[in-house]
């Protein structure tokens, strides 16, 4: 059943092809909420063997070299799905306003998602690789055509990442082919392939991965990418498409190649942990609140990337548990900043907008911001915190020492969210100025913006009232409250996920003892 | 053997010499018909282009005659020889002439209407087309060369065809210069190959050099083989003609240069170094290079995907990007043939037959283009997506194949080739070569992407749309036929790689 959700998106994005554009965005609408009930529903249902990874469809596709269009599923690619289709979801919630060329930018959309789809639920290695590399394309659309700052650089950027990790899975990907003579994701996962073949294809492969989880030093597409990125375009890079990048390690890589992670398990935990606090620190000297985000997503996947070195079943779960949380969490800080405040104030600058008080103009984003800067800080009874502190546990068998340093890095990640929060929401000009003089001087800078700047400021310097933006609508608030909603439910009960995940994970070759 | 039987198992071959014969006369007759008396042919005039309707009928005989070689290559027996391999009837031999055909047929679609003296120039398009056919079906040096030769000859002239564009001309001749040079190393070389094994039957020769091993004068006679080989692929360093005949020939031409006369060329050089030469194979491998063709190949694949590449990169004329690309994708394919054995040979064969296909329909576009713009500078392209979304799309196909993106067949195609040069080998000793390819395309994505980006996001200069079936509808049917066949062989590779692999020995 959940093989649907794929055939769905992809007829969904067909579909936009033909029809006239007024029925665009409800047809993506419908598409994604039908992909939505269908992940729910498997999730839900209790026949399933969730423990491994149980094939669904496997028709032959290419005998003659082995391929076929094998699809499956277990608890962690489960997991996965579900947070693709509520991302999927509220990001089409929020490009309710795209205006320009909708069938397009649906299009593009939907592929993304269902190419997402197709990733996590491929058993065979050549259609798993087909829907990885079939995401490439739309997301240089989506971001070339309907991008903001500096579009063209990031979207080039982006996908040319993206295709060199492609390339380097592409690799790994024909190693183990060519070696066990087989594409089944099962098979190879039984086969043995010889330590000296996993020493270099491990790292190859894994490191092809990993680049679009954003691991450091091959991060830097990702803040650029998030930022020329038009608002569903962010929301579906931080929410779906690192995620790709973080599963293809876990499911292929290390999966595939145990002896040669063991060997490289250390040095994924160095480069994360760097990731963790490298990114954080960028990300507390940002101007651009796009920018600050896109900092603390690839922190984030850090996150992940260190509870897979850490190769427990503790540790992994949590790992797939911070995929989903951060998949949920990312889009809501991008949603927000992207569309509820960009969109209105056409600025992201963080001076810009302290002075806009926008907490009082738009109290219902003010809200929603609180809620997911909390849950991305790691705030007890939100999503993040549950999988971080899981991670954290599971890590600090193997590696104390970077347990320690991860937990001088989430200082910062707090540090620089809540530097985020205040300077955008919650900095009215009394508060930054404390003294006459410098009021005096606020005043004055608010005139040089008023003069410089967008109509929107003008009307601010002339009064002291809040300034008059468009109000959010109605469906902003269905997007910010389905994400806020699995965010708290999986913060509450974690349960719910980790039960599905642990057992999937536990029958994975890799773990240590 | 009787000339019945000569004349059944050379069918398709005499029913394209008669469409051929047909066309022109249609088109030499009625030019003097309609052209006004005294006007010499050489001062091209729109007068002389010739009604509209004798060019129709001209196209249609040709597409006619073609359909009816495609049925004469598939009524063929399954097997047979003609005086000692000089035309060999295998499966293989037969998919590659319907190939061919189908090829030369969407290539007389794109042509339609094209300039003047029509029908010589769909003659010798036709003559080109049996060149094509006889180097496909032979396993013989002699036919070989004399394929090559015929096919060669026809594309200088169809290369020089349009008289009112000096860039044709000079692509022609330039085309003419470096290949009447190759054709003279490869005659010399195939010469040095008899010398030493005293035959010119690919599988006698295999025979002889089993038991003589690689002597030098051998080995300069394989050198030069394959030098007249590599510039019919456009594989560097002998590369130099195409960029210059993609972009100055009629597009029709230029299409079926890169389409047919390259499929062609690489089913032939795969026979002649995997059947003929396999003794001497030597080895490609980096950590234990062997003295062969392999080593020489493997080179050229090298500085071809290197060149073909970084030189795309800084091309602002769309044909020229098309000739320097196709350069490196010449580079790709060679490394199919490296990894030898059917399945390298296979996949050799399918990436250079979607390949073909590729380049017909991108060829297409760029020929309505310019017909509505005035030239084919990527610029040209600009909003093509606002004018028409459907041949945006197309290019879209096209552009993305080439890159090797999923689902269309250069993912597959790539997939494939890439795989068996891996497997091949000891150890993965062709890795060095995967990689370099690998990073071809990473840079080749960048170009490519530059094209889609002009047509989907630069705003036209002239918006006014451009109308899909309105008038001059064969290009865009060829266009479409070839996109839609792309996509198809993308998602559904089973369907060709089935048959090639069915039809190698």
């Amino acid at each position: 059943m959940i093989a649907w959700t794929i055939y769905i998106t992809f007829a969904g994005a067909a579909l936009l092809l033909f029809l006239p554009r007024h029925f665009a965005r409800w047809i993506a609408l419908m598409t994604t909420a039908a992909t939505l009930i269908i992940s729910l529903a498997a999730f839900c249902c209790r026949d399933l063997d969730l423990a491994h990874f149980t094939s669904i469809v496997r028709v032959p596709w290419v005998p003659n070299l082995g391929m076929n269009y094998h699809l499956a599923v277990d608890g962690i690619s489960l997991a996965l799905v579900l947070v693709t289709s509520i991302t999927a979801l509220s990001s089409v919630l929020f490009s309710w306003d795209v205006d320009e060329r909708p069938n397009e930018f649906f299009f593009w959309l939907l592929l993304v998602v269902g190419g997402s789809f197709g990733v996590f639920l491929s058993a065979d290695l050549f259609l798993l690789f087909v829907f990885y590399e079939l995401i490439i394309v739309p997301k240089y659309f989506l971001i070339a055509i309907w991008g903001s700052t500096n579009k063209e650089y990031g979207a080039m950027k982006l996908t040319l990442y993206s295709f060199f990790g492609g390339a380097l899975v592409f690799i790994g990907i024909i190693a183990a082919y060519v070696t066990a003579g087989s594409l089944d994701l099962n098979d190879l996962g039984q086969f043995y392939f010889s330590a000296q073949l996993q020493s270099w294809a491990f790292p190859v492969l894994f490191l092809g991965f990993a680049i679009l989880a954003g691991i450091w030093p091959f991060h830097t597409w990702a803040p650029t990418g998030h930022v020329a990125a038009p608002t569903a375009g962010s929301m579906l890079l931080a929410g779906i498409v690192m995620k790709l990048g973080g599963y293809g390690g876990l499911r292929v890589a290390m999966n595939l190649f145990p002896q040669g992670f063991q060997l490289w398990s250390r040095c994924m935990a160095i480069l994360a942990v760097i990731g963790i606090v490298y990114a954080a620190a960028v990300a507390l000297r940002q101007r651009d609140l796009k920018f600050v985000i896109g900092y603390s997503s690839v922190s984030h996947m850090g996150f992940v990337l260190l509870g897979l070195a850490a190769a427990n079943a503790l540790s992994v779960s949590g790992a797939v548990l911070q995929m989903f949380s951060h998949g949920v969490i990312g889009a809501l800080l991008f949603a927000v900043a992207g569309r509820m405040i960009y969109r209105r104030t056409h600025t992201r600058d963080l001076e810009q907008l302290s002075l806009l008080e926008l907490n009082r103009a738009l109290p219902f984003a003010a809200f929603v911001f609180v809620i997911a800067s909390a849950a991305s800080m790691g705030i007890p009874g939100f999503s993040g915190f549950a999988a971080e502190i899981t991670i954290l546990i599971g890590t600090w068998k193997t590696y104390p020492l970077a347990v320690w340093m991860t937990g001088a890095g989430m200082v910062l990640v707090a540090a620089f969210t809540l530097r985020a929060l205040k300077r955008s929401f919650f900095e009215s000009g009394q508060v930054v100025g404390g003294s006459g003089g410098q009021l005096l001087d606020v005043g004055s800078k608010r005139v040089v913006t008023a003069t410089t700047s967008t109509s929107v400021q003008a009307t601010l310097a002339s009064t002291e009232r809040p300034i008059e933006l468009e109000p959010i609508t109605v469906a902003e608030k269905c997007g910010a409250g389905l994400l806020m909603l699995a965010t708290i439910t999986i913060g509450v009960y974690p349960k719910l996920l980790l039960d599905r995940i642990i057992p999937a994970v536990e029958s994975m070759r890799f773990l240590k003892p | 053997m009787s000339y019945l039987e000569l004349l059944k198992f050379a069918a398709p071959d005499a029913v394209v010499t008669l469409t051929a014969l047909v066309v022109l006369v249609i088109g030499v007759a009625t030019s003097r018909a309609t052209g006004v008396a005294g006007v010499s042919a050489a001062i091209p005039q729109k007068g002389t282009v010739g009604t509209a309707t004798t060019t129709r009928f001209c196209a249609l005989a040709a597409a006619f005659g073609i359909l009816i070689a495609i049925g004469a290559v598939l009524l063929l027996p399954d097997r047979g020889t003609i005086a000692g391999g000089m035309l060999v009837i295998s499966p293989l031999n037969s998919l590659f002439q319907i190939i061919c055909l189908v090829l030369a047929f969407f290539t007389v679609l794109l042509a339609a209407r094209e300039m003047p003296n029509y029908g010589e120039y769909l003659a010798i398009l036709l003559f080109a087309t049996i060149g094509l056919l006889l180097l496909v079906s032979s396993e013989e040096l002699l036919m070989i060369f004399i394929g090559l030769e015929l096919t060669g000859l026809s594309l200088y002239l169809m290369t020089a065809f349009d008289k009112t564009d000096s860039r044709s001309a000079e692509a022609g001749l330039k085309y003419f210069l470096f290949g009447s040079t190759a054709s003279a190393f490869t005659l010399f070389g195939l010469s040095l190959i008899y010398g030493v094994s005293g035959t010119t039957s690919l599988a006698a020769i295999a025979q002889r050099l089993q038991e003589q091993g690689l002597s030098p004068l051998l080995f300069a006679g394989i050198a030069m083989t394959i030098v007249g080989f590599a510039f019919k692929i456009a594989a560097a360093p002998f590369h130099l003609w195409a960029p210059d005949t993609y972009q100055g020939a009629p597009v029709s031409s230029a299409a079926f240069i890169a389409s047919g006369s390259k499929v062609a060329s690489f089913l032939v050089l795969g026979k002649i170094v995997l059947i003929g030469f396999n003794p001497v194979h030597g080895s490609a491998d980096w950590h234990a290079m062997v003295i062969g063709w392999s080593p020489l190949l493997a080179v050229l694949a090298a500085f071809s995907i290197l060149i073909g590449n970084f030189v795309a990169l800084v091309q602002t004329n769309l044909r020229r990007l098309l000739g320097y690309s196709a350069v490196a994708h010449a580079g790709y394919t060679l490394l199919g043939i490296l990894a030898g054995g059917r399945e390298g040979f296979a996949a050799t064969l399918f990436y250079t037959t979607i390949y073909a296909f590729t380049l017909v329909g991108s060829f297409g576009v760029v020929a309505l283009v310019r017909r509505e713009t005035g030239g084919d500078g990527v610029k040209n392209f600009a909003g093509l997506y606002a004018r028409s979304p459907l041949l945006a799309g197309c290019m879209a196909i096209f552009m993305l194949s080439l890159a090797g993106l999923p689902p269309l067949a250069g993912f597959f195609g790539k997939f494939y080739l890439f795989s068996t040069a891996f497997r091949a080998g000891a150890n993965h000793g062709l890795l060095w070569l995967v990689a370099l390819a690998l990073f071809g395309s990473l840079i080749s994505l960048y170009y490519y992407l530059v094209v889609l980006k002009v047509i989907f996001q630069t705003p036209a200069a002239e918006t006014h749309p451009i109308p899909l079936f309105a008038r001059n509808a064969p290009p865009r049917i060829t266009i479409l036929l070839a996109a839609l066949l792309v996509l198809f062989l993308g998602i559904m590779p089973q369907f060709l790689v089935e048959r090639i692999i069915v039809a190698l020995p």
